[in-house]
């Protein structure tokens, strides 16, 4: 056994840092690269994909960045775990193959592709089987917009990976594996922990969550002394080193910037936090109040003492439907005067929407540069140089959503004056992919792994 | 004597459906206390009154020099539906740090802590 086993994030969402994932395998010895792909209305998108083109549905990026690690794949042993796959696991396998025949790495991977967290085509089946799989937050039963249903996917664990890993994968694609299963999979497989161990898993699902956000917890959106964190320009990814009693150092490369200290690590503990004392995931409950972190020299944190409990029997389903139509439009007042002005025409515009007859679920007006995100906390604001109207609306009837689009630019010419910053154009009409929460019991989602070398 | 929470205290905030987290992490370990006693969870809700609709949960983490605040209803219904610029939450987090509290003089000392100006 391994004494110390490195895992390092090479992605926090699909979007991030093209390049992170080449400079975590040759910054320092690793022995797997995690990258996190999926956020809830990701699904969603790749779904709209798959449908378009059977071939697609899953994360594009990730080719392009197993291409950039294949090397160190091939000759240095270096694991990559992902939920790249989207909607479409065995797709997304098919790219990664035909990428490392194309660098004449031809047999040199062996994927490991984890299927059966979609419930898509099982919805109907589920739901007359006594699945209501009711909105978490509303209680409302997912009849209720089964006919805008685009994608579903139950958040399934580490044990499929963890099978993986046991065949002898070097590279493992999932679906809607949860964040952090992609982390404490392979510290489960090295570790050879059980499913009773609690406070191991909990400790390899708190190692999860600390990089699951790549360099959020490297000092990156950090607040605390934010000036003094050097060279973001080059800031390192995090990786840990983890013990297998559970222990593990939060640490990055040498010679790249950000930081990791317990202040990084702090913020990004209770980043997107609910009840400190049940962090429930589909392996084990974590008691985030147990955890200890302690300076371990520069840019190395020690976690430890982290207590775990038995998970539920449910996992919670991801379920996306198309919810109507948005836009935003917005416009750009200056001094003397500028929040008046822009308060002005937000009235103006409420007025001519009403007297267009035109309907809304919402409409939210907000002042960009004096109240839009602090409200009146942000205090007496009626000095300030300029300030962005910004104005949105929703609803169900796409041609009202559109006739609204039409109503931004005519306020440069008939509206307060002092206006500017309309060069973007027609407000874009969207639509809304909503996303339901739910549960569904865990008996019911059967994963599957698959070996294809 | 009037304290700052900005001076006292940083933060990061996020989302969960249609709720807001907000965690705060106090500067200095002794300041804990003072999150602890003074930002409770209806001094939050008052602080907040106007821009979110639901209720507010708090949740203490000593072992951080923390507390969790919950802001349900904050998101404007949250994800993708939200119309609002900080439709993620993202910045919350600074919006309670605006908060300042009153710790009676001899405690403010005590803890040093540093007096708003």
């Amino acid at each position: 056994m391994k004494k110390v086993v490195r895992v390092a994030a090479g992605q926090g969402f699909w979007g991030d840092d093209l390049d992170a994932p080449r400079r975590q395998v040759e910054g320092g010895p690793i022995d797997y690269l995690m990258l996190d792909y999926l956020a809830e209305v990701t699904m969603s998108i790749l779904q709209k994909q798959k449908e378009r083109d059977p071939s697609l549905g899953y994360a594009r990026d990730f080719v392009g960045a197993m291409e950039s690690v294949l090397r160190a794949v091939v000759e240095r042993g270096v694991k990559i775990i992902a939920n790249a796959g989207g909607v479409n696991p065995p797709a997304c396998a098919a790219a990664v193959q035909a990428v490392a025949e194309k660098k004449g790495a031809r047999g040199a991977l062996r994927i490991g592709v984890v299927s059966g967290d979609d419930l898509l085509g099982r919805l109907d089946q589920l739901i007359a089987a006594g699945h209501p799989l009711a909105n978490m937050e509303t209680g409302e039963p997912l009849s209720l917009v089964r006919d805008r249903v685009l994608s579903a996917n139950a958040y399934i664990g580490s044990e499929p990976i963890v099978e993986a890993l046991g065949k002898g994968a070097n590279v493992v694609i999932t679906g809607r594996s949860t964040d952090t299963a992609l982390t404490m999979a392979p510290l489960r497989h090295e570790f050879g922990w059980g499913a009773t161990n609690w406070d191991q898993l909990a400790a390899g699902i708190v190692a999860g969550h600390i990089i699951e956000c790549g360099a959020q917890c490297s000092g990156g959106n950090c607040l605390y002394d934010w000036r003094s964190i050097p060279d973001l320009a080059n800031v390192g990814y995090p990786l840990v080193e983890a013990k297998a009693d559970g222990t593990f150092v939060v640490t990055k490369h040498p010679n790249t910037g950000g930081r990791v200290s317990v202040q990084t690590v702090s913020e990004q503990l209770v980043y997107e936090m609910g009840d400190p004392h049940s962090y429930i995931t589909p392996d084990v409950i974590a008691d985030l109040t147990t955890i200890k972190l302690a300076r371990d020299g520069d840019d190395r944190v020690l976690v430890s003492g982290i207590k775990g409990a038995p998970p539920t029997d449910k996992l919670k389903v991801s379920v996306a439907y198309r919810a109507g139509f948005k836009a935003v439009g917005t416009l750009v007042y200056v001094w003397p005067d500028a929040l008046e002005k822009a308060q002005l025409a937000d009235k103006i515009l409420r007025e001519r929407l009403d007297r267009l007859g035109l309907r809304f679920g919402r409409i939210l007006s907000e002042f960009v540069g004096a109240t839009a995100t602090h409200g009146h906390l942000a205090g007496d604001q009626r000095n300030a140089p300029e300030v962005q109207l910004r104005f949105g609306v929703r609803g169900p009837d796409r041609a009202a959503v559109e006739r609204f689009a039409r109503e931004i630019a005519p306020l440069v010419l008939n509206g307060p004056p002092s206006v500017t910053g309309f060069a973007g154009g027609r407000p874009k009409v969207e639509e809304i992919v909503a996303y339901w929460p739910a549960l569904i019991d865990k008996s019911v989602v059967k994963t599957k792994v698959d070996i294809i070398q | 004597m009037k304290v700052r929470l900005v001076d006292i205290a940083h933060a990061r905030s996020g989302d969960k459906g249609d709720t807001a987290n907000v965690g705060v992490i106090a500067l200095e370990t002794r300041w804990y206390q003072v999150l602890e006693k003074f930002v409770t969870r209806n001094r939050v809700a008052e602080h907040f009154r106007g821009m979110i609709e639901g209720s507010v949960d708090r949740y203490e983490l000593p072992n951080l020099n923390a507390l969790n605040f919950l802001l349900h209803g904050a998101l404007d219904g949250g994800g993708t539906l939200s119309l609002k610029t900080d439709a993620q939450g993202k910045v919350y987090s600074t919006a309670l740090l605006r908060m300042v509290i009153d710790v009676p003089d001899a405690e403010a000392r005590r803890l040093e802590l540093p007096a708003a100006t």
